[in-house]
């Protein structure tokens, strides 16, 4: 189960939660009220240099001291405030949301780090694995998480989605079922500007996880989407594949597929499958990942989970059921089936 | 005082009211366990290695082979294995040689692992009607690749590929040598795998010019011996392969009795007619890592760097590192052979007592050659002791790229395993250079039966993979989360990096 629901407005301009928090609640059979969560685009044009650190604390004592120690030590807090929440009658605060406007200072960080984002990365890696209590969910530069445990209007309520405003918002309704709900396990799956929203359960896990792993990546959210996060941070900003290609890593054509392509399009192909056969995602998915500047959709190689996008405008949509689109959108200019493992991708015009 | 003969070990009959009298028995034992006696057959038990071909040849099931009980007095320490190598030792003063795989009873970590199958929420895939890939490629992958945009707006690969072995299933067949096993079984054994689009080993008994029309599926073999191995043997040969160790015989050469070197193995090996070839356990231009990679690096390069090449060793105690030193040795595959690796002669003491299993193996040079960022980059085949589709399955999944069979692909020519094959009278016409017992083994219905055993596994194989939800083998590999362990202790778990069953 689960349903996504993406949007990206291609010319830039801005949109309030309000309807994303509808689309979602839409798709309530696709979830069981063990988790919800946004993401949007455009969150803090006030501190846009920054990197926004979302973080959930247990306490405000050790764990927020601990982290706080780490983040001064690398780097710089220009501002910091907890999230404002408004508890919701079932929806209680069993974490404490806080966010940071952090810059890091890369000079200070040694063995292999190369810039800011390596110095960011390693940072989340220390405390989601070293600090008890706190776990920094989200850390793009003007992006922003919002997630917990509850039904999507709930947790909507909850962080007041509609008093935010983005180009890109991604919503997702949770259905777990080989991990138990709760809030760091519920999606968006945030790393740098990179978000993923994910309907389906990875067979390959237990191979993705090893291989990230492998590049210095620590896994903590004890879910299979946050690999996809990290996977698509290695091929997109450290290996430089074009994201269409870094797809085409993470959902490959099938071998029969490329033995029938014209010679030089079979040996980059047979190269991806063969350099990132450890990226390979198996099992039936449908992910929606979202960067600065785009939204891209895409199935798993057979296409067991429902996938559908749609256009209006400058508008685009990808979700996991029309229903959910035309929530936001009751015309559209067109709507389509993506075919398998192909994937949809919505660009800023910028 | 003489210490007198130990007991036979197996009991021949024959139920004479059964017997027609053919004399196929006769015939068929090389060992020479029958002979007639007027109107009847009278089996001698004590040459008995039962080898079984009597029982299969008979066409009237008229005889009967069994394990003789232990009919020494009974003690848990002192067997009777313990106590006939002592007599044979005190009688010889020799080294106790055996064939095939360990015979000791340890634990096998294979079926104590058991595999996972989806239900509901991630549905199983079916193999009848949905894709299931088993394509391999066996060799170094870069890191990462470069591409860039062609005028059309394609990409165009701007990496290259260094050479690889494609298979089409994860299973080959590890080197037995021309010399250890028959031409024929060898044909058969090629032919095999050149159908099922596979590859095997021809170890280090050189490559007899029979078997050039497959060579495109050999992979060549340079042992300490260095028989057989010229730059045409190089030429031909799919892929290189650098044996320093075997998992049945750790830390020893092998050795090849001047008995079996006729006329063709001697041509093949290139040694003289009846000498014996003796392999020593090192190679005598290899005692660091430094002279590994020049062997490696001169090996690609006589063959201008059109081949990958592989470094064999056994599974010893410090396996993980070894692994990763010659994976940094511009070697292509590290292949890693457990200690149920069978062999066609070994000292006893060693075929049973050193070495440890492939399946620790697997699972500690996975970990570190991960460790140091550069699993992706070089394959590792696993070997000794896989017996059936479920080993070859967790093999993968503890992180092997493929596995190469041997005593299994003998059993589908007729082997029987009665560990005879060092004494070269194979009555199945496998291990042996007899050419009366050689012709019994025909190599195209031999070959149908290999080929039928790797086509059933891998159907089993793409269904084990379909119940996990899993259509391409990439995804299995090293896919640990596919495992739980039962009845394996805490500290092997850990080793291997599997969960406890029930977790
Ligand atoms: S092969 Fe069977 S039937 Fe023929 S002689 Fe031997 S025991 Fe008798
Ligand atoms: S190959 Fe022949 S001699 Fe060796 S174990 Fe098998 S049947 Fe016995």
């Amino acid at each position: 189960m689960c349903g996504i629901i993406s949007v990206i407005d291609r010319s830039g301009s801005s949109m309030d939660g309000g309807a994303i928090k509808k689309a979602l609640a839409q798709m309530n059979e696709r979830g069981n009220g063990e988790g919800a969560g946004y993401a949007v685009y455009g969150a803090y044009p006030d501190y846009k240099e920054y990197y926004a650190l979302h973080v959930f604390y247990d306490n405000l004592a050790e764990s927020k001291t601990a982290v706080e120690a780490i983040l001064e030590k690398w780097g710089h807090i220009e501002h910091s405030e907890e999230i404002p929440t408004y508890e919701q009658s079932r929806l209680k605060k069993t974490q404490i949301p806080w966010r940071y406007f952090f810059r890091p200072d890369a000079s200070l960080i040694s063995g292999g780090i190369s810039g800011e984002k390596d110095a960011v990365i390693r940072i989340i890696n220390t405390v989601n694995t070293s600090v008890n209590g706190a776990l920094i969910f989200s850390s793009g530069k003007d992006v922003g998480i919002f997630k917990a445990s509850g039904w999507p209007e709930e947790v909507a309520d909850f962080y007041r989605i509609e008093d935010y405003e983005g180009y890109i918002w991604l919503g997702h309704n949770r259905y777990p079922t080989n991990t138990g709900g709760w809030w760091g396990g519920a999606h968006p799956f945030n790393l740098l500007d990179c978000s993923v929203v994910h309907n389906g359960e990875i067979t390959s896990y237990g191979t993705n996880v090893r291989y990230i792993e492998s590049f210095g990546y620590k896994c903590t959210m004890l879910t299979d989407t946050e690999v996809v996060a990290y996977l698509l941070d290695l091929l997109g900003r450290k290996h430089e594949l074009p994201v269409d290609l870094a797809v085409k890593a993470l959902a490959p054509p099938f071998w029969d597929e490329i033995d029938r392509m014209d010679i030089s399009k079979k040996e980059l192909y047979t190269a991806l499958r063969m350099a990132y056969g450890s990226a390979l995602m198996n099992g039936p998915f449908a992910i929606v990942v979202a960067n600065s500047d785009s939204i891209m959709g895409f199935t798993d190689r057979i296409k067991l989970r429902p996938m559908v996008a749609a256009e209006y405008g400058d508008r685009m949509y990808i979700s996991s059921e029309e229903a959910a689109i035309r929530t936001m959108e009751p015309v559209l200019d067109s709507v389509w089936m993506p075919t398998a493992g192909e994937p949809v991708i919505g660009r800023l015009r910028r | 005082m003489s210490i007198g003969s130990v007991p036979v070990k197996f009991k021949v009959t024959i139920d004479n009211d059964r017997c027609m009298l053919c004399e196929r028995c006769i015939e068929n034992c090389s060992y020479g366990v029958f002979r007639r006696e007027g109107q009847k057959i009278v089996p001698d038990s004590r040459k008995c290695t039962a080898c079984h071909r009597c029982v299969a040849m008979c066409p009237r099931d008229a005889i009967d082979l069994e394990e003789k009980p232990n009919d020494y007095r009974s003690h848990p320490l002192w067997t009777r294995e313990a106590r006939e190598a002592i007599y044979n030792q005190a009688k010889s003063g020799k080294i106790i040689l055996s064939g095939m795989g360990n015979a000791l009873d340890y634990p096998i970590i294979f079926d104590r692992l058991v595999l996972d199958a989806c239900q509901v929420t991630n549905p199983s895939i079916d193999p009848l009607r949905e894709p299931m890939e088993l394509r391999t490629y066996i060799g170094k992958k870069p890191e990462r690749i470069n591409i860039k945009k062609n005028n059309s707006g394609d990409y165009d690969l701007n990496t290259e590929i260094a050479p690889n072995l494609k298979l089409e299933t994860p299973v080959m067949i590890g080197h037995m040598s021309y010399g250890a096993i028959s031409l024929n079984a060898q044909k058969a054994l090629a032919k095999a795998v050149s159908s099922v689009g596979t590859f095997m080993g021809t170890g280090e008994g050189g490559l007899h010019k029979d078997l050039y029309p497959y060579q495109s599926n050999m992979i060549v073999q340079v042992a300490s011996g260095r028989f057989g191995v010229d730059i045409n043997y190089l030429e031909r040969g799919a892929a290189i392969e650098i044996k320093i160790g075997q998992g049945a015989k750790p830390g020893i050469g092998g050795h090849l009795p001047g008995e079996k070197v006729a006329e063709d193995v001697s041509k093949t090996r290139m040694i003289p007619l009846h000498s014996d070839a003796i392999s020593p356990a090192p190679h005598h231009d290899i005692y660091s890592i430094e002279d590994l990679v020049q062997l490696v690096r001169s090996l690609k390069e006589a063959t201008e760097w059109k081949k990958p090449v592989f470094v064999k060793i056994a599974a010893v105690h410090n396996v993980a590192a070894i692994a990763a030193g010659i994976a940094r040795s511009s070697a292509d595959a590290v292949v890693i052979d457990g200690f149920k690796g069978g062999t066609g002669a070994a000292p006893r003491v060693f075929r049973d007592h050193v070495g440890m299993p492939v399946e620790v193996a697997i699972a500690t040079v996975d970990k570190i050659l991960r460790e140091q960022g550069i699993r992706n980059e070089v394959s590792v085949i696993a070997s000794g002791g896989i017996r059936d589709s479920a080993d070859v399955t967790k093999a993968v999944a503890l992180g092997a790229d493929a596995v190469y069979i041997g005593t299994a692909a003998l059993i589908a020519m007729g082997c029987r395993v009665c560990g005879s094959c060092y004494r070269g009278l194979c009555p199945w016409g496998i291990a042996t250079q007899r050419p009366e017992l050689v012709s019994r083994l025909n190599p195209d219905e031999a070959a149908v039966n290999v080929a039928n055993l790797i086509n059933g596994w891998t159907l089993e194989l793409a269904e084990l993979m379909g119940a996990a939800g899993i259509n391409s083998i990439e995804s299995l590999r090293g896919n640990r989360d596919r495992l739980r362990g039962y009845m394996l202790d805490e500290g092997i778990l850990d080793v291997l990096d599997v969960k406890m069953i029930g977790a």
